[in-house]
């Protein structure tokens, strides 16, 4: 079972690998792209690993990585002119499905939750399999055709661009740190100062630190990997926490820190030039009474859902 | 000295605080803890490399992007445009309770809409300066505050419920950083014990717009 399991996440690996290759593809042709060269190997060699990396040595794709890195810190990735949604298709179309185009969306989400809890597949697989069934529907509905979904396909890549492969690399930092016992010895650090062992106290801190350092970086997903290590598992998972529940609320908790930060811009200064506001932290100062508040309650929740 | 294993973090700090390429700086940051760490190159390589590859799960949410592409071409946005629209006679903490809902509700099923963008400055803002405006002429204070507002209602919603969604790239990093960490964590687990924080925010935010709306209609009976 857990090799046929395996088999079928190859299988979309490798279909993932291929968005890419269209992305990179598509890249390579945008020419108005200044970095059109660099961004469609970006792209090209994410195609490779998520294609064949598992034939690979994996001293080849750190290799790989470090490459995407360098193209990355050298300004070679944009993300181009990505060619705009014609208005009239995508109105007269709302107007002949109207609620129904909302359907494929609450299929892919069901079919995930059903193949996840009623069959031995699991989740991944059942993620998997609802992006396929729900395409197919949204296919079937929309009328859509093979070039649609290739020409969509490169479009929401492209558009999504390094961002979206940052979730990833921020879990395999993660697994550098580990490797090189950073958590180690942030709990060692910590626990001279505070006791381990008290599961309230553990809770606090692992909540509170997930905040702060949400604040100064302005990205949740990259504080978790270094906190949860660090703080949440010698102080709260250790001690008896379960670790669904740490891992929900403290990110959760992250969210709190990005509702308070100029850090996390695309949600708090964004939309301050976007609406032309007069004061630059508005939108942080009218969430901060939420986020705090927020933030207490996952304290609670942990500490009472955990053990 | 041990705590040089520590420099990593703090690459991670000042390379996000000073908005540095952010792919770089995570790949600098790899490279720097573990060479500190006595991890030779070769090995930081292949540790780099297994781990990119044991956490592919991460980026599994790529596979629902054609659907997602393949519905925004088709009217996604206009239909949730004319559903919003339909919103007449309400007040500005109205507005924003439903507009709470339904964000709420397209993150439960995975729909992540650049909220800010394509609702909040052309639809949410406006429809609740126009609400406001009803009783009394607003003050550039207070319009702010609306705009502020509208903005803020979008960012609760967002945060607070797309751990809903199974298959949302946060989600997904949970579950493969607890895994790379030695604990088993099931997507679905999480998406379940997310649901308490997504129904307190509806509570929290309801009384919060109740609350706003109050100190709109006070400060319009001193305007007069």
């Amino acid at each position: 079972m857990t090799s046929l399991i395996n088999n079928i996440l190859t299988f979309f690996y490798m279909l993932i690998g291929a968005t890419f290759l269209i992305a990179s593809i598509e890249s390579a042709r945008d020419k108005t792209n200044s970095t059109r060269w660099g961004t469609a190997t970006f792209w090209l060699i994410f195609a490779v690993i998520f294609g064949v990396g598992q034939w690979l040595p994996n001293a080849v794709v750190g290799a790989l990585l470090l490459v995407i890195g360098a193209l990355s810190l050298l300004k070679q990735v944009k993300v181009g002119h990505i060619k705009s949604l014609n208005k009239e298709v995508s109105e007269a179309s709302a107007k002949r499905l109207g609620g129904w185009i909302f359907l494929p969306s609450i299929i892919l989400a069901v079919t995930a939750i059903l193949v996840a809890q009623f069959t031995p597949f699991g989740g991944q697989v059942g993620i998997g399999v609802a992006a396929i069934v729900s395409l197919i529907v949204a296919m079937w509905l929309t009328k859509a055709g093979g070039k649609t979904v290739y020409e969509d396909s490169q479009r929401m890549v492209r558009s999504v661009g390094s961002a979206g492969i940052l979730p990833q690399l921020l879990a395999t930092l993660g697994v550098v740190f580990t490797a090189s016992g950073v958590g180690t010895v942030t709990a060692k650090a910590i626990s001279s100062v505070f006791p381990v062992g008290n599961h309230l106290l553990g809770v606090v801190l692992y909540c509170v630190a997930m905040a702060v350092f949400t604040v100064i970086m302005g990205n949740a997903f990259a504080a978790f990997a270094v906190i949860t290590a660090g703080i949440g598992i010698p102080f709260v998972v250790a001690q008896g926490g379960a670790a669904v529940v740490v891992a929900a609320l403290g990110m959760t908790s992250g969210y709190c820190g990005t509702l308070l930060t100029p850090m996390a811009a695309n949600f708090n200064t964004l939309p301050v030039a976007l609406m032309e506001m007069k004061d630059p932290l508005g939108v942080i100062k009218q969430q901060a009474p939420i986020a705090i508040t927020m933030l207490i309650i996952q304290i609670i929740l942990m500490y009472v859902l955990a053990f | 000295m041990e705590y040089i294993k520590l420099i990593g973090v703090l690459v991670i700090i000042l390379g996000f605080a000073f908005k540095l390429d952010t792919v770089a700086v995570v790949i600098i940051s790899a490279l720097v803890t573990a060479l500190a760490s006595g991890i030779d190159f070769t090995k930081f390589l292949e540790i780099l490399g297994q781990g990119f590859m044991d956490n592919r799960m991460v980026s599994l949410f790529f596979l629902t992007l054609p659907m997602i592409g393949v519905i925004e071409r088709h009217g996604l946005k206009e239909s949730a445009v004319s559903l919003i629209q339909k919103l007449q006679n309400l007040t500005p903490g109205r507005i924003f309770d439903i507009y709470l809902l339904i964000r709420e509700a397209a993150s439960l099923f995975g729909i992540s809409l650049q909220g800010q963008v394509q609702f909040i400055r052309p639809l949410i803002n406006p429809m609740a300066q126009a609400a406001a405006s009803v009783e009394t002429k607003l003050t550039n204070k207070q319009v702010d505050r609306i705009k502020a507002r509208s903005a803020a209602t979008e960012n609760f919603g967002n945060f607070f419920s797309q751990n809903l969604f199974v298959a949302s790239a946060g989600v997904l990093l949970m579950a493969s950083t607890m895994k790379s960490l030695g604990y088993k964590v099931s997507p679905n687990g999480i998406a379940l014990y997310s649901i308490p924080v997504a129904v307190l925010t509806i509570v929290l935010v309801f009384w919060y717009n109740h609350m706003f709306d109050r100190q709109l209609l006070k400060e319009g009976k001193n305007n007069d």
